[in-house]
Order: C-alpha cells, then structure tokens, then sequence
C-alpha cells in the first residue's frame, strides 16, 4: 500500500515537473551566478524550461500558470510586475509558432530557433525596461546571460527529454 | 502561387501561435498578453487601493518565496560552517604566529576613547548615529547580475522608510529601495546600481564607492589623484548626500592590480539579522 502511494507521488511529480520546476526557479531566483576571471555569469533556467515544454509538451505548462510565474519572477527580482509575463507568454509565442511551422524537429534546429527567440525576448525586455521604465539594466549583461543560457540548452534539453520518456513510461505502465 | 500558398501557411502559424487554446489551456496567448500589459502599466500606480494590494501580493510572495528557499537556505549555511571548519587550522596557524600584544592595544584603545569622548565635547558634536534602531530577519537573499538586494521581515507596519540606512553590527550593508506592508528591500552597496558617498581616512578624500555585483569589494569613482592613499585605509560613509548619515563603516582599501579596491567589512554571503535606522 506504501509503495503503490509512493509510486502514486513519484509519478505525479514526474507528470507535473515542468511545472514545479519553474514556479521552484521563480520562488528562489535561482540562477546558479558564479564568478570567473572577474565576471560574473548566470542561467535563465526559466527560458529553457518554457521554450522546451511549449515546444515538446505543450499540455504540460498552461499559459496561465507561465503568467503568474512571470509575476512572482517579477516581484522576487524587483522588476516591474509583468514584464517577465509578457517575455515568458512571448517566447511561448514564438515557441508555439516554430511548433507549428516545423515538420522534421531536431535538436540542433531547436536549438537555433531557442537562441533566436531568447534574443527577441530579452531585446523587447530591455526595450520595455530602458524606454518605459528608466530601469538601469546593462544590454551586456542581459545579452550575455541569454547567450549563456543558449549554450546549456542542449544539455537542459537532453534532461527534458529523458524526463518526458519516463513520463510516458508512467503512462504507459499504467 | 506557391509564395501566397507559404503567407497563408505563415499567418495561419502566428494566428494559432496566438488565438489557439491548446488542450487544457484555458486562455489564449493574445489574451493573457493584453492582461499582462494591464498589469504592467498599473505600475504607474504609486499610491492608492493599487499600491496597497500590489504591496500585499508582494508580501504574501517573499513569505512563500522563504518557505520554499528554507531547505537551500539551511544547505548554504552549513556550506559555509564547513568550508570555516575546514579553515580553522589554518586561521588558528596564522593568529598563533602573529605577536599580539593585547594589554598594550587595550590601554592604547582605551586612550582614545577617551581623547575622542574629551575633543567631542570640546566641539559640541551631536551623536551622529541614530540611537533607534530596528533589529530585522533577513528573509530572501536575492544575489544575481542584476540585483544584489535582500529582503527583511520589516515594512512600513514597523516604521520602516525608503532610503533608510541598513547596518549589521555598525558596518555599513545598505539603504532601503523598497517598502511593503510586512516586508522591505535592500539594496546592499556591492549591487551594480549602488552609489555611496564615502570618505577615506586619515588622507580625508571624498569619492564615489560604486558597487561591481562582486560580494566581496567595490570600485572607487572620483578619487582624487593627488591624494596619498594606501592599501588597508578605511572608507567611512560621508553623509554628504544628506540621506545617508556620515561616518558608518564601510570596508577597507585594498590594491588588484594597480587598482583601489574597497573589501567590504560586512560578508554578503551570510547577512542573517540587520539593523535598520529608524
């Protein structure tokens, strides 16, 4: 009875990990910054996570829940509230549309689209912040961190993909 | 032909992109984009029903925000008690080796005191350090390239104001950019959006300390050239914005490469309780 109800948990958090891992990152800020030779370097975890689920499973992250995860980013970053909804349902966007228009899907493709739609996210995002909000941002350090999360995508991708194979595996079984 | 058959097939994808609702999706994209720019543009808001609602959500996401991050939070802190234990023969090596000679520091400590306590009367000066002060819990330690700012379990409820000073101990850690209802944020003087005014004794020169994201230093901006500075001078603030009281703690200066360099007194990394000026 223990073991089927710990089955039970493990294959509902398999099921909802998407979901749980990107409200986790908007709770915690998480970034993983770290410092080398004098500069600092972070992730946008958050990006990779939407761009991939939208992309792959989109059943799995509602658009709802991606808004309200973009207001808790906003307030535990200090950011005006909705500016990361309006990048997060943007690169939902674009996710979507090169959903739609791709017939062959491969990493590499995805790949290239994710550092195209990263750069179109983050441009609107400095655009809203600088012109509308005087916020003091740095372009470098904004396109440097998206350029930074373009590289791990691929890893982050193969994870993804291992954890939507047991996913359906739990389905399956069942 | 086969160009207006490839615009169709285009504005079909952005169309759907946009209007669709997927499987369990209860709202479209287009929807949820024009919510999110009502959102947004409320932040004109600065007062009001607006104001206190947006400071309410605020303070009911930091909550759960230091609930969630509890178990990473007790993780790092026994992180750094094990790097300090792994440390401690090497620190104790180093303080062994050094010639102390304590009864001669505490004499020479207490004859300044009381030369200070004699000239202070000499010149009538006013206590420049706020007596009240509100003892407050670090509750979220947000460190990324763009903000370095903390968040304390203190808000306007408690008398806290925007721009107040924060110290732990009596060393400077930074001023007040935010305030809610139950909760504040501060802005810690390494962010890269931080400008103090301080002054470096004993040459007395005024300068800018211009936080770099780095935990442990900060830049010099306006240093005067001809004044003799050294590695190991220490860097008070200098009060002369009139929003920050003069001559709180700040680091000491260090040298990299040429460069002056102020180290921070107060470690970043493990801001637990401050002190805010009320």
């Amino acid at each position: 009875m223990a073991q089927s109800n710990l089955r039970k948990i493990y294959k509902n958090f398999i099921h909802a990990f998407p979901l749980l891992f990107i409200f986790f990152l908007a709770f915690t800020g998480f970034d993983l910054t770290f410092f080398l030779f004098e500069n600092s370097f972070s992730f946008n975890f958050i990006y990779a996570v939407i761009f991939y689920w939208v992309l792959k499973k989109p059943e799995r992250l509602g658009y709802g829940l991606i808004f309200l995860v973009g207001i808790i980013n906003d307030v535990v970053q200090n950011f005006p509230i909705g500016i990361s909804s309006i990048n997060y349902l943007f690169l939902c966007a674009i996710a979507s549309f090169i959903r739609a228009r791709t017939l062959m899907p491969n990493l590499l493709y995805d790949w290239i689209f994710f550092l195209i739609a990263i750069m179109i996210v983050s441009s609107v995002n400095y655009t809203i912040l600088t012109l509308v909000f005087d916020y003091p941002i740095k372009y470098g350090t904004l396109m440097f961190s998206s350029f930074i999360t373009f590289l791990i995508y691929p890893a982050l991708s193969k994870i993804f993909y291992q954890i939507t194979i047991i996913d359906l595996r739990e389905e399956n079984a069942q | 032909m086969a160009t207006e058959t490839g615009r169709d097939d285009f504005v079909i994808a952005i169309r759907s992109a946009f209007l669709k609702k997927g499987t369990r999706q209860k709202f479209s994209l287009f929807t949820l984009l024009i919510i999110s720019t009502l959102v947004l543009s409320l932040e004109y808001f600065k007062s009001g029903p607006v104001d206190t609602f947006r400071s309410i959500a605020k303070d009911l996401i930091f909550k759960g925000s230091f609930f969630i991050s509890e178990p990473f939070v007790y993780i790092k802190k026994n992180y750094y008690n094990f790097k300090d234990h792994l440390q401690m023969y090497e620190k104790y090596t180093e303080l062994k080796n050094k010639n102390y000679n304590l009864d001669s520091l505490k004499n020479e400590n207490k004859f300044y005191k009381s030369e200070n306590n004699r000239l202070k009367k000499l010149i009538d000066e006013k206590n420049i350090y706020s007596k009240e002060s509100l003892l407050s819990k670090v509750l979220l330690d947000q460190q990324s390239p763009y903000l370095k700012s903390i968040i304390i379990n203190k808000g306007f409820k408690h008398g806290i104001k925007l721009g107040t000073v924060v110290k732990e101990k009596s060393y400077f850690v930074g001023k007040i950019i935010n305030v809610n209802f139950l909760t504040s944020r501060i802005l810690l003087a390494n962010d890269l959006n931080s400008k103090i005014p301080v002054i470096i004794e004993p040459s007395g020169a005024n300068a800018i300390l211009s936080g770099q994201g780095n935990n442990n230093y900060a830049g010099l901006e306006y240093l005067p050239k001809l004044k003799k500075i050294k590695e190991g001078d220490i860097v008070y603030t200098s009060g002369i914005d009139g929003i920050i009281p003069q001559a709180i703690p700040v680091g000491k200066i260090i040298e990299i490469n040429e460069n002056l360099f102020v180290e921070f007194f107060v470690d970043f990394n493990q801001l637990k309780y401050v002190s805010v000026n009320k």
